[in-house]
């Protein structure tokens, strides 16, 4: 404190420092100074509600559409529900807009038109973000469900079971182990977008960060510092993913 | 036991199969021989409604299949089907395929159904594989144990779809060890097959297939020493 006070002084006044008292002072200024830390953790904090709520709101929508669109595509011929032709109509809009626009346009049409009223920025986010998500995880899921073998389903059907069992037992848990890296990956990013909702005024990491640097013109540290924390947390998820994808190798055993 | 009356398939355009009536009596063991694109197998697979007939009926114990009243998860329940390709649960292990089905559906306690697994995986000679993975098997032992598989569920009558085809050759044998086993037990089966030498030992009657239509059929001595039909003897020519 006394340190940073004094050579704080010493810079400002013109005179020679040595690298690491620039350092400490920069440091301490970034993330020392009037608690910034804790502006640092609300950010993290609010990035791992957005993302987790974004999360739970791409994969519901993931596996609705990625359900629909199979049974759609799995109609015998003749046999067409008129309902599942609207629905998978609905659902190939969906994810055709949604894939089509940048994540960054859709983030300031739901902040700034639709939603332009409202003050909730962090929810406005985590719902655009989950909208945007779920396009990509449909897709993710139905190519998990059609890359496996039919034969799997009939199996479970030859014996008696009904569909919803088949899928809960048989198919899911065999979909979902094939397509975890690309989930993972869809997740990562999925984190890493959570970022994009300052711009709406989603008080995230980022959006401290920013906070922080233009109160104290000086960018390199809380930037560097935001970047080191989202590599972390990334890091997080890539360690459970490996982990998980472990447990599910069970059956591969050879 | 399984009444076929009139029974037609079509895919898109194509028609699989253009009216074909049978019965099958309890304890029958039906071969049903052809050459490929002949319908056999879409023809057993309508029997448990994995296909779903364009038209015509289908009566398993006097209930009808094709009526859309029907349970047909209940019915399927009484018809164990064994397939070419196995299709053991690839994520679940040697008893779990064995034990989901019957505890799930109700039909035993997860005790019961172990032990009656076991019983049968003892009876093909793979109880030491109990706690395997499908991954983890041969080919010929994933076939025997899904055949036990569908037996776990206490079936009536039991579908063979060409469960030798996509065996290696010297694996064939133990599977249909296996199923002469079931067919001196008494179990009703209708088997698909280019196995001539089982159909002969082990049918009761053979249907000859071709063109969507069961052409010929009668025990295998009529069928294979002295069929009527040209179709006939050109395929058992080609075969023999």
């Amino acid at each position: 404190m006394e340190y940073y006070t004094q050579w704080k002084a010493m810079i400002s006044s013109g005179e020679e420092v040595a690298f690491w008292q620039d350092f400490y002072v920069k440091f301490y200024q970034a993330f020392i100074e009037a608690d910034r830390w804790k502006q640092y953790l609300g950010g993290v904090g609010t990035t791992l509600v957005v993302t987790a709520m974004a999360l739970v709101i791409g994969i519901i929508l993931g596996v609705l559409v990625a359900m629909l669109r199979t049974a759609h595509d799995q109609q015998l011929p003749g046999h067409r529900n008129p309902l599942l032709g609207v629905l998978n109509a609905v659902c190939t809009v969906y994810t055709t807009v949604i894939r089509g626009t940048p994540m960054m346009v859709q983030l300031l049409i739901m902040g700034m038109v639709i939603f332009a009223s409202s003050r909730n920025f962090t929810a406005v986010g985590a719902l655009t973000l989950g909208i945007n998500s779920g396009a990509y995880v449909s897709e993710i899921i139905r190519g998990g469900l059609m890359s496996l073998d039919p034969g799997q389903a009939e199996a479970g059907r030859s014996l008696g079971l009904g569909y919803l069992d088949t899928m809960r037992y048989i198919v899911i848990p065999q979909a979902f182990k094939a397509v975890l890296p690309a989930l993972s990956n869809e997740f990562i990013i999925l984190l890493k977008d959570t970022s994009l909702i300052t711009y709406i005024g989603g008080k995230e990491l980022l959006y401290a960060a920013q906070g922080i640097y233009s109160r104290t013109y000086e960018a390199m540290f809380p930037l560097i510092g935001t970047a080191l924390i989202y590599l972390a947390l990334v890091m997080v998820l890539t360690w459970l993913q490996g982990k998980l994808e472990r447990r599910l190798r069970e059956s591969d055993r050879r | 036991m399984i009444v076929v009356k009139d029974l037609h398939k079509s895919f898109g355009n194509n028609e699989v199969l253009n009216g074909i009536t049978e019965h099958i009596q309890v304890g029958e063991k039906v071969v049903i021989i052809g050459p490929s694109g002949s319908g056999k197998s879409t023809f057993l697979r309508c029997l448990n409604l994995l296909e779903m007939p364009t038209s015509g009926e289908i009566f398993f114990d006097g209930v009808s299949m094709t009526d859309p009243k029907t349970n047909i998860n209940q019915m399927r329940q009484k018809m164990g089907m064994v397939f070419q390709h196995f299709n053991l649960f690839n994520n679940l292990s040697v008893l779990k395929n064995m034990t989901l089905a019957p505890v799930r559906l109700k039909r035993m306690s997860k005790a019961e159904a172990e032990e009656n697994a076991m019983t049968l995986l003892r009876r093909v000679g793979l109880e030491d594989k109990a706690n395997a993975y499908p991954s983890q098997l041969s080919g010929g032992q994933k076939q025997r144990i899904a055949i036990v598989r569908a037996l776990a569920m206490k079936p009536k009558v039991m579908l063979f779809d060409e469960p030798t085809s996509a065996l290696d050759p010297e694996m064939v044998g133990e599977v249909l060890e296996v199923m002469k086993e079931l067919a001196d037990d008494g179990m009703t089966m209708v088997v698909v097959t280019h196995e001539m030498g089982f159909a002969r030992e082990v049918a009761t009657r053979v249907l000859f297939m071709d063109g969507g239509s069961i052409l010929e059929q009668g025990t295998p001595e009529q069928i294979f020493s002295n069929p009527q039909e040209e179709r006939t003897q050109i395929f058992l020519s080609k075969i023999l």
